[in-house]
């Protein structure tokens, strides 16, 4: 092979690897610009405010989920730990901040350690595992709440503060999703830990072999998807007032989506934490092009979402190709 | 090799891979067996042939869609798409019932096929995960049905209510249909090369490649008869409702059906698939349902129990490995 040929070879590889991580940030900064071009109400402050303070309990989910997935696994009990995490927050609220806040965390970290260790020590698939958990956790959840029936007001000022209070516009679940997206990069690119993830996502036995703590770190993942899973459901509750029972129900299938948007695998071993919350703001950003229109229902958006989730599966396994070829 | 380790070991040993093998076996119809006989003794008006075509009318779409996922799980894949299949049905339905009750079945059913083949496209030919592919599916299909029909329409095509309501012998018609189905399915998967194929591809699909298996038109295949009886259901259940719902017929029957498939001991690793006890995890969480709502149970109750009966029926799958199973087949 002439030199030319590899460079050639190593620049495609270089091109379609560099797609496959940044891809959704292109796609996103592209809609915003041709969304601001197309609509004077697009590019407007409140806007803009509304779309990110709209997605930031999902990105709170997708960051946890990004581990998992990156991990090889997959949670789809998240919905359900949001939905539980709100109720339990407004719940809390009648004994103090604190309560509210830690409540929800202590009981979904706990769901979130169950499942890991059944998934770590039995070797069961978490898809199933997690699936159990989704109803499990949804039984709970109408159970502390006389089947859904009752919708627990939030008492504590301190803690409705924590998800409506607002600085420079921007509501602060915004500052703590920003804060959460930076911690997770760092605990994924800088630590053992993230090399951890990284490694029995790509090759579970292979990552056993070199002496990584194959069933300790799965645990971690688990039980970080559900700490944050609760935590927003918490936010959540403390902006609403209330402990809704019913929003949020399939809120596992966006963050997956959103996830697999941003360039994470499925098949584990390899993503990242910005890609994913581009993932999230671009299915926001959707949305809100949509309500642009104005004469698109809702629905529209869904059917948008999935062509658009589609496009992006087929050329990511596109890239993929490209690169195994090189 | 099981028989040679478990002999040194001591008896009980010899008994336990005997007893997990019978459990995954016959577990389903033994649970199903269990809750008859109990709510024999304790439900009254259990035995009443209103109440047990009800508990049969209710079960038949989740019986059709998870004989389709059953299929598809046993290639190792997995469909989440049928629910928002079924709603297309439901919209396709009504929208060309002005036809006769007849030509809308048939469009819906095609609907169905369509975006079946559209998932199995992506899987087999693209090489997309499942999960995924299916996934966009979920999301946009159910926003196409949406967009056909954005609210409930009633509808007054006799034919259709018929479909739905009628019975013979005392038995739905709908049940009926479910019951040819479902042996129309056995006899796929037992009987044909087309079920010997599928079963061999979730097996090995490397190994089904290289000995020549149409890997990818099978796997099409798969995919497109999951969407055929997600839809048919769809249309079933919009004759039963007598509307059409797209907002919410079939809302996370994707997660009953794989709970059927599961708790009938169709392992999620693909390479076998058990068609009647897929049925009979679909009647036995019927049955729970039924039994703990008879008993005033809270409907949380009943998500907390199935939730149990998922692990306890998949950690009893997960004891046969790779060996046992060349020992038990």
């Amino acid at each position: 092979m002439s030199d030319t040929a590899v460079s050639e070879t190593f620049r495609r590889e270089q091109v379609s690897r560099l797609l496959q991580q940044h891809g959704a940030v292109m796609v996103l900064g592209l809609l915003v610009i041709v969304g601001s071009l197309a609509f004077d109400s697009f590019a407007t402050p409140a806007n803009a405010a509304s779309v990110v303070v709209s997605s930031s309990f999902l990105a709170i989910i997708a960051i946890g989920m990004t581990f998992v997935i990156i991990s090889g696994g997959i949670d789809l009990s998240v919905g359900s730990l949001f939905v539980l995490g709100g109720v339990l927050a407004a719940y809390g609220s009648q004994y103090g901040a604190l309560v509210a806040l830690l409540l929800p965390l202590a009981v979904c970290g706990v769901v979130g350690l169950l499942q890991g260790l059944v998934i770590a020590r039995t070797g069961m698939a978490p898809f199933i595992v997690t699936l159990a958990g989704l109803l499990g956790v949804r039984g709970l959840m109408l159970a502390i709440s006389d089947e859904g029936a009752t919708t627990y007001l939030v008492e504590d000022r301190a803690f409705a503060a924590l998800g409506q209070g607002e600085i420079a516009g921007l509501s602060y679940p915004v500052y703590i999703t920003i804060a959460l997206a930076l911690v997770a990069m760092v605990l994924l690119q800088r630590t053992g830990f993230g090399q951890n993830v990284y490694a029995i996502g790509g090759n579970e036995q292979a990552a056993a072999l070199m002496g990584v703590p194959v069933a300790r770190t799965k645990v971690q993942v688990y039980v970080m998807s559900g700490l944050l899973a609760g935590l927003a459901g918490a936010l959540n509750a403390a902006r609403l007032s209330s402990g809704v029972t019913i929003l949020g129900i399939g809120l596992e299938l966006d963050a997956i989506a959103a996830v697999v948007i941003g360039g994470t695998l499925l098949t584990g071993g390899a993503g990242g934490i910005t890609g994913s919350v581009a993932g999230v703001l671009l299915l926001g950003v959707i949305q809100s092009l949509i309500n642009q229109v104005g004469s698109l229902t809702s629905a529209f958006q869904q059917v948008v979402s999935g062509v658009f989730l589609a496009l992006v599966v087929v050329a990511q396994r596109l890239l993929s190709k490209a690169q195994r070829l090189t | 090799m099981a028989e040679l380790t478990s002999r040194g070991s001591g008896r009980v040993a010899v008994l336990k891979p005997q007893v997990f093998a019978w459990v995954q076996d016959y577990g389903v119809y033994a649970a199903v067996l269990a809750l008859l006989l109990f709510n024999v003794l304790f439900t009254p008006h259990f035995l009443d042939a209103s109440n047990f075509r009800t508990q049969l009318v209710q079960v038949t779409p989740i019986v059709i869609v998870s004989l389709g996922m059953a299929l598809v799980i046993g290639t190792q894949g997995i469909d989440l798409s049928v629910g928002s299949v079924m709603a297309l049905a439901a919209a396709l339905t009504v929208l060309y019932l002005g036809y006769g009750w007849l030509p809308a079945l048939i469009v819906a059913v095609i609907g169905g096929a369509v975006m079946g083949a559209a998932g199995g496209a992506l899987v087999a030919y693209v090489g997309v995960q499942p999960i995924v592919a299916t996934l966009a599916l979920l999301v946009g299909v159910r926003g196409l049905a949406n967009v056909l029909v954005p609210q409930l329409v009633e509808f007054r095509s006799p034919g259709l209510i018929a479909l739905g309501s009628s019975s013979v012998a005392g038995i739905p018609v709908i049940v009926l249909i479910a019951a040819a189905l479902t042996v129309i399915v056995l006899f796929v998967v037992r009987r044909t090369t087309f079920g010997r194929q599928v079963v061999a591809i979730g097996g090995n699909r490397s190994a089904s490649e290289l000995s020549g298996l149409p890997v990818k038109r099978v796997l099409l295949t798969v995919y497109v008869i999951s969407g055929l009886l997600a839809a048919l259901a769809g249309v079933l259940a919009t004759a039963r409702l007598q509307a059409s719902d797209p907002t919410s017929l079939g809302l996370f029957i994707e997660l009953s059906a794989i709970t059927a498939v599961v708790v009938g001991g169709t392992p999620l690793t693909g390479g076998r698939i058990r068609v009647l006890s897929t049925v009979m995890g679909a009647l036995l969480m019927q049955l729970l349902a039924a039994t703990l709502i008879k008993h005033n149970l809270p409907q949380s109750w009943t998500q907390m129990v199935q939730a149990v009966i998922i692990l306890a029926a998949v950690y009893a799958t997960r004891k046969r490995g790779p060996d046992e199973r060349h020992g038990g087949q």
